[in-house]
């Protein structure tokens, strides 16, 4: 039983699974309502967002504001598919396709722009979210235009939502993990020096850029599945910013902290609802009260793992050992 | 195993917190949901419409309310986002236990509310969602969706029938905002039904929502035969365009459609500018309808401002949709549905009007005259 336990990979999964089986038996008895999944879907597509946006950002340190021109790709593409062929074939065909495309957009669009660094970078991919948008206003037949598609099949269900959300965090942790992660977060740090150890920082500059546009195309695709109606000026500039100020507040290079905050703001916005005259007030006030007192984000570039976890858990048992 | 066990009982208790809110029926009130954009980014249209509700919903209880109940409205505020906005409506529906929802404004976050309402049988209504395809699509009419207001193409078709009956213009010129979808809409419509009537199209313009100089194009049409302007788009470019054509010596009417409808209008083209421009609207402050004049002077009482379209949308939205609830047989959604369906000749400030099969009110269209950048004729037009 002990060494079980003491199986990271095992232990992960049984978390997974408690969060899955608790959500589903709070949406099941009726406690976690209709309104609260809404609540739910949107926190889930945050958290994709924040996190695929945290790969280029925070641990490739390309600041990039082009995070919502990518998800309208994705959601674009799905809701097209989901219209034409309203199964849960075309659903999942739907979500892959929107992630391939995103990523291969992401992948033309990374190949010149990430020779640009820091500011110019920023405004290069802002451009190309703002492109994106006018081709998708522009091309009438096919987008229908500024109106907007509508009437897209909702097929977005709690285990598909998991299933998304998880296999996104664990994919891009394992990814940081592994010598890949570990050459984007050396870019990071000395793009300099890294290319003199022999990276080729190109490649992996556009690396991260494709995998973060595959994740935020899923994440447009959930949208259109589950929220009805897509129109271009829904993804514009604000949007980009949205997920930036996520992954910011979570803390830049830390996934559990865009995962925390996600969740946060999402809270936070929930409880203020009933004050919707100043909501957006108190909401900003306190995120720029938070920035002030960390400004490196809720856990700056540390992980809230497993072990963490169980170090706390475990200590009053186990003092000696850690 | 004690932290995984502590884990649990915390996501339970979270969980429990949000769910003991939701409140029990009480028998003695009717329950209905506002659903506005009171911040972000169209938020003026909201919060007008909001106060026109806040307005007749107070008069409605201070006359006792519906047979004997008070009206009671939850008002959200969707942050001027769809996704918001769709959340929101599921909220009134599920948790409130509203029986209509009122709103959004815009057609874009409104036709995100729909699928909802059609899932849970509530009707939602709007004031001011203008778009076409709102109501009824190629797959027929959207079952619990009404609204309140005439749509894009109607205002074009009206405002072309301005031009060559009551101006008797025969040579247009069109200058749209092919961003939005509103803009196109209207210029679709305008250019169809004055071609149809005999007109000329001398040429047609096209600018995005956010351009600040139209000198270019009003240099490329000086020249051109033409005896009238339509411009399909919103206050923030309108006003640039007459300012600018009016300079340039451009003195031959210019028509727009309810887009003009902002005292911003005046602040960008300047009093001087603002003479012989004729605009649709939904409602006319110089209407001397004693209805219109009393709305007008309870509003002025009540919030110290004068009423713009919205506000008189947003007071005939919660009249008329108080006056389907009365008429319903029981306090549901698809009796009040129905209800809404049957409304006949319903008298609002908007002018009187009747809910046709695709759930759209059959009414009047009013063209205001401006004269100085104030309006100084009213005309109602069409039926």
């Amino acid at each position: 039983m002990k060494k079980i336990f003491e199986n990271d990979g095992l232990k992960k999964l049984i978390l997974l699974i408690l969060i899955f089986g608790i959500v589903q038996l709070l949406i099941t008895t009726g406690i976690i309502s209709p309104y609260l999944q809404e609540t739910l879907v949107t926190l889930c597509i945050n958290i994709i967002l924040a996190v695929s946006l945290n790969l280029i950002t925070g641990f490739t340190g390309q600041l990039s504001l082009g995070h919502a021109g990518f998800m309208s790709i994705g959601a674009y593409t799905c809701a097209l598919i989901t219209l034409n062929m309203p199964t849960t074939t075309g659903f999942i065909l739907g979500v892959l396709a929107g992630a391939v495309t995103a990523a291969l957009f992401g992948f033309l669009v990374g190949l010149p722009t990430l020779r640009l660094k820091g500011d110019y970078l920023a405004i290069a991919t802002l451009g190309m979210a703002e492109i994106i948008k006018v081709i998708f206003i522009n091309l009438d037949s096919i987008t229908n235009g500024a109106a907007g598609l509508n009437n897209i099949p909702q097929f977005v269900t709690w285990p598909w939502m998991f299933l998304f959300t998880a296999g996104t965090i664990l994919i891009i942790t394992n990814l940081l993990n592994s010598s890949h992660g570990r050459a984007c977060i050396s870019i990071r740090e000395d793009e300099i020096a890294s290319e003199a150890m022999g990276i080729n920082t190109t490649k992996y500059k556009v690396a991260a850029f494709t995998i973060g546009a595959f994740f935020a195309g899923i994440a447009g695709a959930l949208y259109a599945s589950n929220f009805y109606f897509i129109e271009p000026n829904q993804f514009g500039f604000l949007k980009s910013i949205d997920v930036l100020v996520i992954v910011v507040f979570g803390g830049m290079g830390s996934i559990s902290g865009s995962v925390i905050a996600a969740t946060a703001l999402a809270v936070i916005s929930t409880l203020l609802q009933s004050f919707s005259e100043v909501r957006m007030i108190l909401y900003a006030v306190l995120l720029v009260i938070i920035m002030i007192f960390r400004p490196q984000g809720l856990m700056g570039s540390k992980e809230l793992s497993l072990s963490v976890l169980g170090r706390l858990g475990n200590s009053d048992s186990k003092k000696g050992r850690v | 195993m004690k932290k995984v066990l502590s884990l649990t009982l915390v996501l339970v208790l979270i969980s429990t917190l949000f769910a003991g809110c939701s409140g029990a029926a009480n028998s003695n009130e009717i329950r209905i949901g506002i659903n506005y954009e009171l911040t972000g980014k169209i938020a003026t249209y909201g919060q007008s419409s909001v106060e026109g509700i806040e307005l007749a919903l107070e008069q409605i209880n201070a006359a006792g309310g519906v047979n004997g109940k008070l009206i009671k409205a939850t008002k959200y505020d969707n942050k001027s986002d769809n996704a918001e906005a769709t959340t929101l409506t599921t909220k009134l529906i599920t948790k409130d236990k509203v029986i209509t929802v009122l709103g959004p404004a815009t057609s874009g976050a409104f036709k995100s509310t729909i699928p909802v309402a059609i899932k849970n049988k509530v009707p939602v209504i709007s004031g001011s969602a203008t778009a076409d395809d709102v109501t009824v699509d190629k797959n027929g009419v959207k079952e619990y969706a009404f609204r309140i207001c005439f749509n894009d193409s109607y205002q074009g078709t009206a405002m072309a029938n301005f031009a060559l009956n009551n101006l008797s213009k025969k040579k247009a010129v069109v200058i749209m905002d092919s961003s939005s979808d509103y803009g196109k809409g209207l210029a679709e419509n305008f250019v169809t039904t004055f071609i149809a009537g005999g007109g000329e199209v001398v040429a047609q313009e096209a600018y995005v929502a956010g351009d600040k100089d139209f000198n270019a194009i009003i240099t490329k049409i000086k020249d051109k035969d033409f005896d009238v302007i339509f411009i399909p788009g919103y206050y923030e470019e309108a006003g640039l365009i007459i300012k600018q054509a009016r300079t340039q010596g451009i003195d031959v009417p210019i028509l727009g459609a309810d887009g003009f409808d902002s005292p911003v209008l005046l602040e960008l083209a300047g009093p001087e500018a603002l003479n012989n421009v004729y605009y649709s609207n939904h409602y006319s402050s110089l209407d001397q309808d004693p209805k219109v004049v009393k709305f007008i002077q309870d509003f002025k009482a009540k919030y110290n401002k004068e009423p713009d379209a919205f506000a008189a949308l947003g007071y005939d939205l919660a009249m008329f949709a108080v006056d389907a609830i009365s008429r319903a047989k029981e306090l549901t959604g698809p009796a009040v549905k129905e209800a809404l369906e049957a409304t006949e000749n319903f008298e609002g400030i908007t002018g009187s009007f009747s809910v046709d099969e695709f759930h759209n009110p059959v009414k009047a269209i009013v063209v205001i005259g401006l004269e100085n950048g104030v309006p100084a004729t009213s005309i109602k037009a069409g039926q």
